[in-house]
């Protein structure tokens, strides 16, 4: 097998400029939305009492589990001894970082005092799953740093499998940890499962290769640089199957729900009478972020086109972000079970009601954003540094 | 008729009424003496030889009666948003709700707060340590080191928490609230610690309904620990064994 080279990208086209100040303008609107919210309060969001975490925190949540999944095509090179990964995985960490990063600007800036984070540090309640994340975090960002590291340093190479193995098992951990936000929530009818943690699992490994996918394409589609059929059918193949594991998984989540009747009423509320709830989870989930992706990617007809693939990929992060939508806003929106075999007829607090969440501009604003600091740091950094390998052509045309 | 007229007379009255004023100071400075020497001395930490807790007799609340919601919002300074948010984002520390059995058809209405649960979800989800549980059993927010992550909100099963969405004018001296911050039913703790009931329970017995008790559950020579005793009581949502100060009957 030929040695791999990498090399920076030239970053010095209007093109390459153009796509930094478009992503820097979506990071500004980001701050701009984060400093409205914090002078106005969250009255100027759609956020409430009862539904108190929104769309910030969908695209929190998105981001950092995709960026969990992201780091799988290093890990299938390193860990899973995978040769024809291998080439990939220095653009796999750096992705991973990204997503972490971009989903952690997020959920920070939708504090209601940013200006306590560090608090965070100060006074960590380790009882609580969230101060465990934030650890989880910042030690996810050291060993996937060291990784990236060992993987470009020629003299840690008899290292990097063992920083490969750990970074693998720490994502596990902190997927498994960011499930568990919501699993551990007995109180709420809809997130009270055991399930939770290991489909968050499976829906990284999902989000992140969709992601990775769209932008190894867009890399290599716009430094015109080769990208092999070989690699390519490889990681669309693995998505596919990705797909099916998270579908499978919704399936049985709610099927479980289903066979306890004290489910029956939420199940009812998201499957059925949601009204936009029900509508993000089978248009958005079910049929644009598991199903036509499926379609794209074994059909005959669209299997064998790049296009397709890519376009099957962005539905799947489409999806994902509505998949997401569901489990968080559905939990909030149908009121707690406070009462069994009682009607509520009058609460002076919307007890016994389904409450409406209508996301405003700023907090959509401060999740795009989020995205776009992903990516940006993404554009930055294989500029700055050789993550990209110069060539992904197929071996044997080589 | 001498008599009479003896009684009105001037000397008389003044007397009778320095002798009242007098009797009133005294009887008003005994009270005192006895409330402070009751009253936990502001250097002296809560211990956990006094749990706190209530007892809501759903038989006996009104069901148009909202003297404990407007005495808390008026003890406390929460009450509609000055800015113009949604309803759902104006606070709410305590509630009335009105019930009516699917079966029966029996209704109840029944005020809800923060449950003071010994285990509470709250505290332990926050992940600075704000939301805290005293010596005593109250459960609390420390404004200090709230993040305002609303977490708490998320894990309560009560939905007795509310997260300040607008800067707030007019706070009260004694519960300084914050934007950005979650906030919650105190107990009164202001009030408590000077011996006083806290303001909803105060209101409800103003108002005659008698629905309200609140009392030390760990003396068993309290009144709240007596009827906790002789009569059946329950917990909302006790299946989650969360062990709440707050107990209901007619529920």
């Amino acid at each position: 097998m030929k040695k791999t080279v990498y090399s920076v990208i030239q970053g010095n086209s209007p093109a390459y400029m153009a796509l930094l100040a478009l992503l820097g303008f979506f990071v500004l609107a980001a701050m701009g939305s984060s400093y409205y919210m914090e002078h106005h309060g969250h009255v100027v969001t759609g956020m409430h009492n009862k539904v108190v975490w929104g769309i910030p925190h969908v695209f929190a949540i998105f981001l950092i589990i995709a960026a969990s999944g992201a780091l799988n095509v290093a890990s299938i090179g390193t860990v899973f001894n995978k040769t024809d990964y291998k080439p990939l995985g220095r653009l796999s960490a750096l992705l991973a970082i990204a997503l972490l990063a971009g989903g952690l600007l997020v959920l920070v800036l939708d504090l209601g005092r940013i200006d306590r984070l560090l608090v965070t540090v100060t006074h960590a309640n380790f009882k609580s799953i969230f101060a465990w994340n934030i650890y989880l975090y910042t030690v996810f960002f050291g060993l996937v740093a060291v990784y990236i590291w060992f993987m470009m340093e020629r003299k840690m190479q008899p290292y990097y499998r063992a920083a490969g193995i750990a970074a693998f098992i720490w994502r596990l951990i902190l997927t498994t940890g960011t499930g568990s936000i919501f699993g551990f929530l007995v109180a709420r009818q809809a997130y009270d499962a055991a399930i939770m943690a290991p489909m968050f699992i499976i829906m990284s490994f999902s989000f992140g290769l969709a992601i990775f996918i769209l932008v190894l394409s867009a890399s290599y589609n716009w430094t015109k640089r080769p990208l092999g059929d070989a690699v390519f059918l490889r990681l669309k193949n693995l998505l596919g199957v990705f797909i099916s594991a998270v579908l499978y998984f919704s399936i049985v989540f709610h099927l479980a729900n289903l066979y306890a009747t004290e489910h029956h009423d939420v199940e009812h509320f998201i499957l059925v009478s949601g009204g936009a709830i029900t509508a993000i989870f089978w248009f958005g989930h079910i049929l644009l972020g598991s199903l036509i992706p499926l379609f794209l990617l074994y059909h005959p007809h669209t299997k064998d086109n790049r296009s397709m693939s890519n376009l099957a990929a962005l539905l799947v992060i489409i999806g994902g972000i509505c998949q997401v939508y569901v489990i968080l806003i559905s939990g909030q929106a149908f009121p707690l079970e406070l009462f069994p075999g009682m009607e509520v007829l009058s609460s002076s607090f919307y007890d016994g009601q389904i409450t409406s969440y209508s996301p405003s501009l700023p907090e959509i604003t401060l999740g795009l954003g989020g995205i776009a600091m992903s990516l940006a740091i993404v554009a930055v950094g294989v500029k700055v540094l050789n993550f990209l390998p110069s060539t992904l052509a197929d071996q044997s045309k080589s | 008729m001498s008599e009479k007229n003896n009684s009105h007379s001037p000397e008389r009255r003044r007397f009778l009424g320095s002798t009242a004023v007098l009797a009133g100071v005294g009887v008003t400075s005994g009270i005192s003496l006895v409330e402070l020497a009751q009253a936990k001395p502001d250097d002296q930490a809560v211990n956990n030889s006094i749990r706190w807790g209530m007892l809501i007799d759903a038989n006996k609340c009104g069901t148009d009666c909202s003297a404990c919601v407007d005495a808390c919002s008026e003890e406390q300074g929460w009450g509609v948003s000055q800015h113009g948010g949604s309803p759902e984002q104006d606070p709410g520390w305590i509630r009335k709700v009105h019930l009516r059995d699917k079966q029966t058809g029996k209704e109840t209405s029944l005020p809800m707060l923060c449950q003071h649960c010994e285990t509470a979800p709250c505290v332990d989800v926050c992940p600075t340590g704000a939301s805290f549980k005293r010596e005593d059993g109250i459960v609390l927010v420390d404004r200090h080191t709230c993040i305002g992550c609303r977490y708490c909100m998320m894990a309560c099963p009560y939905n007795a928490r509310s997260f300040v969405h607008e800067a707030i004018t007019d706070q009260k001296p004694h519960m300084p609230r914050g934007k950005g911050c979650v906030e919650s039913c105190t107990f009164c703790v202001h009030r408590i610690d000077k011996d006083q009931s806290p303001a909803c329970v105060e209101a409800c017995h103003k108002d005659g309904h008698q629905a309200m008790t609140f009392g030390d559950l760990n003396n068993p020579e309290s009144p709240i620990a007596k009827q906790l005793k002789s009569q059946s009581s329950t917990q909302i949502r006790s299946d989650l064994r969360l062990n709440q100060g707050v107990r209901y009957q007619g529920v």
